[in-house]
């Protein structure tokens, strides 16, 4: 529970809620009995890695919001603020591992080396979700709030009954990862997906991006206890962790995605962040929430602890922060020229991924569609 | 070269209109790609639309406080040579390569070819017209420029002889070859760039003889200057961040109503400040229990909520403070009823919107009126009657992380509280030492009708309720 409200950016009370916090706002290394183990492993070159994939997932984020400011993009959720919460979560991952996102998923989609380029064609309307899920395994993002938590907890069974847990194999024990956020907790589908994990085992990963507000809905208009305590009720174990610490992130996610690896079944993690945008680009929350609250998680900032991490720390030097700007730079530019470009879609392009083989019903609609086109065309030509 | 318009966007969701609130550039201003140029309103929300262009600002198309059609050409970019995009992409319309003169654009040219509708068209036309004619009388725009009287003097210098031959523009500044960064330099500078001699690669004018040229200003062998560059006499580069030295900013609305209001009450009312520390741990945890009650479920209860309580019912233990001293009456008002005025930081200025009838409130009451009076002064609608009529103020310093400050009384006001932050703290308590939630309450008060004894009687008494709000059963 916390003091602050409208009036007064108050730190976090006694009675709090267990956090699991590694890397305080000031960037410094707060050891943790527990976690520390999970993320021994960490070199420099991995803060470093993490920090790129923080700042370019910003970036992505922050290009993507002026597309669609000039007109660019239909529509644009940033995940501004969520950052450390996606590529923590996502660094835990291994290869074989499933991601189920919400269209939020920005910094994971990165990870998982699907081009930015391929969400602008999303949000610009020329295609539905043009990356190949089976490849990079990294699911389309949905669209309707928490129904992925019911495909991830469906593929999850599946891995089960490809016997693809608790072999022993880091190469074929696969995990489910299902993101969703703290609106979709409301849902019936998020509900119905824990019963069936926990009833079944499945080894799926529930990640919750708890960023206090659904749209417009604040955090207290939604539960009257912890989001991740409610993982008991199901039958399996919730952890809070700090959502603006990606080194956390990535503790908590590899012992959830390991569990599940290993058979013992789902974890709840509840990745309490903020989202310091709007929820989408045709939403204004100065409309709903005070500029207060937005102050106080500003120095909770997930990129810019990391940064002060690797400076306290001697982990990188003047010429990684440059370079690494350019390289967000160039990002963005590429972004920018090759959204533009994204050809547009021929009409009849919504008959093509319908079915693997098109149906005769399906075959007739496009070719009288296609029929109906040519005849306009004949019309320009007349005139 | 070229010059781009960028079209109004939907930036929600199948919105057909927005209405320019403001503009953030002028013409002849720099612009990068994604720099803000201007805050337009739709029915859905408010937001700032970023540049697609960098170039500098050719005209503004459309006025503040017009709403306009999505679509419609808002302003024209003239582009650099390598910017992008290039003419012709999705999203603007290029008028013609070689940037026509701003009567053949006006006069309908800018759509002609295009595939709009004629409906379209003439809209583009209309606006287009409209633009020619008023571009000096838009708000904002000082004849700043000082090129206008210094171009015809040194016009032989202008002429860089590298220059290539770029098409035969008629328009002089583009004839010059400078980075946009070194062009808004010039500006700041009040340096003419089309004086400057280059002698960067290409021809191009230098960051560096930009400042040689602004200093050879400065020292006088400019043959003549006018009246502002005389004000500019100190100037030796830019200042923070490449912005210039100084600027000067008009005093209006409402920083013209708080230094009025602020000095009027500073040098009538002759004020005291007192101060005290307080160990608040006890409202803290009040108000932690109470958001947890259903009562207060859907209600921002916060530790101001339970100074506001306090303060009307240390009032009525002390009238003074809630009193009004009427000069022109030479009476002293008293005032049975509490108009809880309550300080708020808006992005046009310091408002005072005040809860009539406070006293009256419940806690629950009080914290959501509180809270709509924040929520109305941040969006700028507070109603004029709710500035109006304030008992006595608080001003709640302690979400800026200060401590305390000795406030400035609202005019006819007898007292205003400073609530400092409240943080834990190692405090004495129980004669150990804890850490506790800690907070500085500090008073103004007007020394005419209110005496030291009174006024600090006050600030103690609301000190009590926060140290244990228990005492409100007692006083209630």
């Amino acid at each position: 529970m916390s003091v602050d409200t409208a009036a007064q950016p108050v730190a976090e009370t006694s009675h709090e809620p267990e956090l699991v916090q590694l890397l305080t706002p000031e960037g410094q290394r707060v050891p943790h009995e527990h976690y520390d183990s999970l993320v021994a492993d960490v070199t420099a070159d991995d803060i470093r890695a993490m920090y790129r994939e923080l700042v370019l997932a910003r970036r992505v984020d922050s290009e993507a919001v002026s597309l669609q400011r000039q007109g660019e993009l239909g529509l644009w959720p940033s995940l501004l603020g969520q950052e450390a919460a996606q590529i923590g979560s996502a660094r835990a991952l291994r290869p074989q591992d499933h991601v189920f996102p919400t269209y939020r998923e920005h910094g994971v989609a990165l990870h998982r080396d699907v081009d930015p380029v391929r969400l602008l064609a999303l949000f610009r309307g020329v295609d539905q979700g043009s990356w190949d899920p089976a490849q990079s395994h990294f699911h389309l993002y949905t669209i309707v709030i928490g129904a992925q938590t019911l495909h991830a907890t469906g593929y999850a069974m599946g891995v089960q009954r490809d016997g693809a847990i608790g072999t022993g194999d880091p190469g074929r024990d696969t995990a489910v990862m299902a993101y969703f956020g703290d609106g979709a907790t409301s849902q019936g589908s998020v509900s119905e997906a824990f019963i069936w994990a926990g009833v079944t085992n499945a080894p799926v990963v529930f990640f919750c991006q708890n960023n206090q507000w659904a749209i417009s809905e604040p955090l207290e208009r939604q539960t009257r206890v912890p989001l991740y305590k409610r993982a008991a009720g199901f039958g399996f174990p919730g952890v809070r962790v700090d959502g603006n610490d990606v080194l956390a992130c990535l503790a908590v996610s590899r012992e959830a995605l390991q569990r599940a690896r290993d058979g013992e079944g789902p974890t709840l993690v509840e990745a309490f962040t903020y989202r310091m945008g709007a929820h989408t680009t045709s939403d204004d929350p100065t409309r709903y929430r005070l500029n207060a609250e937005l102050e106080h998680w500003r120095l909770k900032d997930p990129v810019e602890r990391v940064k002060a991490y690797m400076v306290r720390n001697d982990l990188a030097d003047q010429a990684f922060f440059d370079e690494l700007s350019d390289e967000s730079d160039q990002l963005a530019e590429r972004m920018r020229a090759e959204c533009r470009s994204l050809p547009e879609p021929a009409p009849t392009s919504i008959f093509d991924h319908v079915y693997v083989e098109p149906t005769p019903g399906l075959v007739e609609q496009r070719d009288g569609m296609a029929a109906y086109l040519d005849s306009f065309a004949d019309e320009e030509v007349h005139q | 070269m070229g010059v781009l318009e960028f079209n109004l966007p939907d930036v929600g969701e199948g919105l057909t209109e927005a209405e320019i609130v403001s503009w953030k550039v002028e013409p002849g201003d720099t612009v990068r790609v994604n720099d803000v140029i201007v805050e337009i309103e739709t029915a859905k929300s408010a937001v700032e639309l970023p540049s697609p262009y960098a170039g500098s600002v050719d005209r503004l198309l459309v006025d503040e406080g017009t709403t306009v059609e999505v679509g419609t050409p808002i302003i024209a970019v003239r582009t650099d040579d390598d910017a992008e995009p290039s003419a012709g992409a999705d999203g603007g319309t290029a008028p013609g390569g070689s940037a026509p003169r701003p009567e053949e654009q006006a006069s309908g040219e800018l759509a002609s070819g295009e595939e709009t509708s004629g409906e379209e068209t003439s809209g583009a036309q209309a606006s287009g017209a409209r633009n020619g004619g008023r571009q000096a009388m838009l708000v904002g725009y000082g004849p700043r420029s000082t090129s206008a009287k210094r171009r015809p003097r040194k016009a032989a210098v202008s002429e860089a002889p590298e220059e290539p031959a770029a098409g035969g523009t008629a328009h002089r500044p583009a004839s010059v070859l400078a980075k946009p960064p070194v062009r808004k330099l010039a500006k700041d500078l009040g340096v003419d760039i089309t004086t400057v001699t280059p002698s960067g690669p290409g021809g191009t004018v230098t960051r560096e003889d930009i400042q040689s040229a602004s200093s050879s200003m400065i020292i006088g062998t400019s043959p003549a200057y006018s009246p502002e560059s005389a004000d500019d006499q100190r100037i030796t580069g830019a200042g923070w961040g490449g912005q210039p030295r100084e600027e000067r900013v008009p005093i209006r609305s409402v920083r013209k109503a708080t230094a009025k209001a602020v000095t009027k009450s500073a040098f009538t009312a002759p004020h005291v400040s007192e101060f005290v520390t307080v160990d608040a741990t006890r409202t803290v945890k009040l108000v932690d229990r109470l958001r947890e009650t259903r009562e207060f479920r859907d209600v921002k209860l916060t530790v101001l909520a339970v100074l506001a309580k306090a303060m009307c019912l240390a009032a009525r233990r002390t009238p003074e403070v809630n009193a009004r001293w009427d000069d022109d009456a030479g009476e002293i008002v008293f005032q049975r009823y509490v108009n809880l005025g309550i300080a708020a930081a808006t992005p046009r200025g310091l408002v005072v919107p005040n809860v009539k009838d406070a006293d009256q409130l419940g806690l629950r009451d009080l914290a959501v009126a509180i809270n709509e009076l924040a929520e109305a002064a941040r969006a700028g609608s507070t109603p004029t009657e709710d500035m109006l009529g304030g008992t006595i103020s608080i001003t709640n310093v302690g979400v800026f992380g200060v401590d305390t400050g000795t406030p400035i009384l609202p005019p006819g006001e007898a007292a205003i509280m400073a609530f400092g932050a409240v943080r834990k703290q190692p405090w004495v308590h129980k004669d150990k030492v804890r850490p506790r939630w800690v907070t500085t309450l500090g008073l103004s008060f007007d020394h005419r009708l209110v005496d030291g004894e009174q006024g600090s009687r006050f600030l103690a008494d609301v000190a009590a309720l926060l140290e244990d709000p228990a005492n409100a059963l007692a006083w209630g």
